[in-house]
């Protein structure tokens, strides 16, 4: 894995070296705008489409825990929380981790039940890039929780 | 899973107590998106669904995509009615299931 990781990492040293220093002046011109834009994958939209519907998030209620910046985009951990009292009338039934500018939109569905007792979940993330992290949640009575957190990433995770 | 997941639960827990549950399998997550030396895709291997189940009923499950870091890891919460078994189950792309069973001890 190590390996291979090292042999992406040559790949695009060549590829930068070989881009020549017009295109690099060119993309550096560019690149501060375009950087700051938070841009959104395509698959991104279609996933969040498809969980939301027709349903407008609320905001507030749902907190995502996780660094502004990374040095490795590999293992970056990642707390979600949403404040409810995990009732039969009110309870989250799942939350939602999504990815704006990853390969892959969806990271992870976490759901929950009234055995849950408390709407938390942690675990360990990747990041190809810096990019918007979004957390979701899904509430019993049918409405949304939405939240978002900028992470800055030094090392895009391996193979993402 | 090439070695036992490990699993994290507090030693005695009170009937009706709300406690956390750390989960920690290992697995290299292959995402789908690497190419070997050779250029060829590299298939996508991952636990792509966790789920735990106290005593037949569902507590807690998390559908995984490439996007969770290699060796997962998950830690969720639980309100322990009462004595029982609890079953953590990890499935993978591989067709591998590892199943571990913890008896909670409710005093």
């Amino acid at each position: 894995m190590t390996r291979q990781c090292s042999v992406k990492v040559l790949r695009r040293r060549t590829f930068l070296l070989g881009a020549g220093a017009a295109a690099l002046v060119g993309a550096l011109l560019k690149a501060v705008p375009e950087a700051q834009a938070g841009e959104e994958s395509a698959e991104y939209k279609a996933a969040l489409e498809a969980l939301l519907g027709h349903a407008t998030p609320r905001a507030g209620g749902i907190t995502l825990d996780i660094p502004d910046n990374i040095e490795n985009g590999d293992y970056v951990p990642v707390a979600l929380a949403v404040d409810s009292p995990m009732t039969a009338e009110n309870h989250v039934k799942a939350i939602h981790l999504l990815s704006t500018a990853n390969p892959r939109a969806a990271v992870a569905t976490f759901r929950l039940t009234l055995l849950s007792g408390k709407a938390r979940v942690t675990s360990r993330m990747r990041l190809a890039k810096t990019q918007e992290v979004v957390a979701l949640a899904e509430l019993s009575d049918g409405t949304f929780l939405m939240t978002a957190r900028n992470v800055e990433v030094k090392v895009g995770g391996c193979g993402m | 899973m090439k070695k036992p997941p490990r699993i994290k639960i507090q030693p005695s827990i009170n009937a009706g107590e709300v406690i956390e549950i750390k989960t920690l399998a290992t697995h290299f997550m292959e995402t789908g998106n690497r190419k070997d030396a050779a250029g060829n895709k590299i298939p996508r291997d991952i636990i792509h669904t966790f789920t735990a189940t106290f005593e037949g009923q569902d507590v807690f499950s998390a559908e995984l995509g490439s996007g969770i870091a290699a060796n997962p890891y998950i830690a969720f919460f639980m309100k322990v009615p009462g004595p029982g078994v609890l079953t953590l189950t990890w499935l993978e792309d591989a067709g591998t299931t590892t199943v571990e069973k913890v008896t909670l001890n409710v005093i």
